[in-house]
């Protein structure tokens, strides 16, 4: 019975890796065939084998370039998250205040932050500017998602800590903390994301005025040059780190949330 | 241990949830609230354990002050990212013990609800029943003095329920506790309880007060005896009349 539930789930597991991919590598090599047949010349589409020589190639400069964006993500993504929890435990503490900062912190939120990137960049400093422009989109998922966690306390468990006479001090640390826990990581991995964009997008206003080095400074540069297989080389590269950033926090946060999250639940039958 | 004396609460929506309440609570015994839903049983547990504020009468308390309460919930309203024994450790953690002092008193407590072993359980591996048990643990750790507990087995089924019936017994007659209990089981009342205080549908208010007698220690005869039958018959009729209460305008 629990071999076949086992058994019954490795190959779910299995399709679950195996069917994308298939279709990927399978594009893949429908995309090379199309550009072999077809003789589409590498300025126009460069197929995936010249692309991945092109990578190989390329590998001091893009490698160089992807260390410095990730950088600037990190960075980002470490001072949102000090500043998303901070200000969400700092709204929580009053209704007054929340009231107060809440209305601007939506509307920096909703304003698209590449229209906000120019006016930094005369501003600021080109990598600074970059930097605040990705603090600033990972910043407001981590803020809001802790907000709403702080605020979603089971009622009863702040009953309880009322009827122990808990300090608020310990009401945070050991009650409100913890239960915002799982909206935290679930704003963690959304900010993760968007600090990369973020990141790219600044970088990209800051190509034409900056002395950037980062991956999207080398797409423009490349851009400039026309050299397509370049440009497929380095987006391939950020995709690829996109991809792993996600990854690396979703395994945070399913491990941080193994004992007690449904979220963190294998797929059970 | 405490008297209500023209306990009201009116909530600022206008809601008058239970009026004029007059109830004596004696020491070690144990008293439950039988009324319909939504008649304030609840909302007096709320008021005896100081979580909300009376709109009108007071509760006096033989010593003058309220003393350590114990409340175990409907739900059992443990903290998901803590195992059992951290669950259980909360109470002493904020009375200021520390882990060393606390675990022979959580060990302990353990066992006696029959837990011994899961301290290092988390909440979703354990059953309903075996979660509630964490949450009557977690209340009686500290050694209050009083216990209140508001439909606590109500979710769970009728095997695990009688379980947890004889398991309360067994613990309040060792403990001496005094335990105000909240259920809409006349069965489980009678089966229970010393003394059945009666509600009418809201605005609440206590209709009457009947002992319950039994051979102690009680056991599961008792559930199948014609005493047992006879007196769920008794707290029926008070209960049905009761509810004839609220529909006079
Ligand atoms: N915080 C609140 N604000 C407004 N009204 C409330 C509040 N809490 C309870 N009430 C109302 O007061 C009445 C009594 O509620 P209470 O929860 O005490 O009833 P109960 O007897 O415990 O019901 P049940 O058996 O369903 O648990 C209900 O009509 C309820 O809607
Ligand atoms: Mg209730």
């Amino acid at each position: 019975m629990t071999s076949q539930l086992s058994r019954s789930n490795a190959r779910e597991w299995l399709l679950d890796l195996l069917l994308p991919a298939s279709v990927f590598l399978g594009s893949l090599l429908l995309w090379e065939a199309i550009v072999r047949v077809f003789a589409i010349p590498p300025y126009v589409l460069p197929a995936p084998s010249l692309i991945l020589t092109t990578l190989i190639a390329d590998w001091p400069l893009l490698f160089a370039s992807l260390l410095v964006t990730l950088r600037i993500t990190f960075e980002a993504l470490a001072l949102a998250v000090a500043g998303g929890v901070g200000l969400a435990i700092l709204l929580a503490q009053s209704r007054a205040v929340e009231r107060a900062f809440l209305p601007f912190a939506i509307i920096l939120q909703v304003t698209p932050i590449i229209a906000i990137a120019p006016l930094l960049l005369i501003y600021l400093e080109s990598s600074t500017a970059v930097l605040v422009c990705a603090f600033l989109v990972a910043f407001f998922p981590i803020l809001s998602n802790t907000a709403l966690g702080l605020a979603s306390t089971d009622h009863n468990l702040v009953d309880l800590f009322d009827l122990y006479r808990a300090s608020r001090w310990r009401r945070l640390v050991l009650l409100r903390l913890p239960s915002a826990l799982p909206y935290f990581l679930g704003g963690l991995r959304i900010g993760g994301g968007l600090a990369l964009i973020g990141a790219i997008v600044a970088e990209l206003a800051a190509g034409a005025a900056g002395q950037g080095t980062g991956l999207a400074f080398r797409i423009t540069e490349a851009g400039y040059r026309l050299n397509i297989p370049r440009i497929f080389a380095a987006l391939a590269l950020i995709s690829f780190t996109g991809l792993l950033i996600y990854g690396a926090l979703a395994l945070i946060s399913r491990l941080v949330l193994r004992h007690w999250h449904d979220s963190a639940r294998s797929r059970q039958m | 241990m405490l008297r209500l004396s023209g306990l009201a609460k009116t909530f600022p929506g206008g809601t008058i949830a239970v009026t004029g309440v007059d109830l004596e609570v004696r020491g070690s015994e144990f008293l439950t609230l039988l009324g319909p839903s939504g008649c304030g049983k609840s909302t007096i547990l709320r008021l005896i354990a100081g979580l909300a504020a009376p709109s009108e009468g007071e509760i006096i308390w033989s010593d003058g002050v309220r003393p350590k309460i114990g409340f175990v919930f409907q739900e059992p309203t443990l903290m998901p990212w803590a195992n059992v024994f951290a669950n259980v450790y909360l109470p002493l953690r904020l009375a200021g013990l520390s882990r060393r002092e606390a675990a022979p008193r959580i060990g302990a407590m353990l066992s006696r609800v029959g837990l011994g072993g899961f301290e290092n359980a988390y909440p979703r591996e354990l059953s309903g029943g075996m979660r509630m048990r964490v949450s009557l643990a977690r209340a009686l750790v500290a050694d209050p003095p009083l216990l209140l507990l508001d439909e606590p087995f109500a979710a769970l089924d009728e095997i695990t329920r009688f379980a947890l019936n004889d398991d309360l017994l067994v613990l309040q007659r060792e403990l001496k506790t005094t335990i105000v209990f909240v259920t809409h089981s006349v069965f489980e009342s009678v089966y229970l309880s010393q003394r059945v205080a009666i509600m009418s549908p809201r605005p609440g208010r206590i209709v009457g007060e009947i002992a319950i007698y039994s051979l102690e220690p009680r056991s599961a005869d008792f559930r199948v005896s014609a005493p047992f039958a006879d007196q769920a018959k008794q707290v029926s009729a008070a209960l049905r009349d009761a509810m004839a209460v609220g529909y006079v305008p």
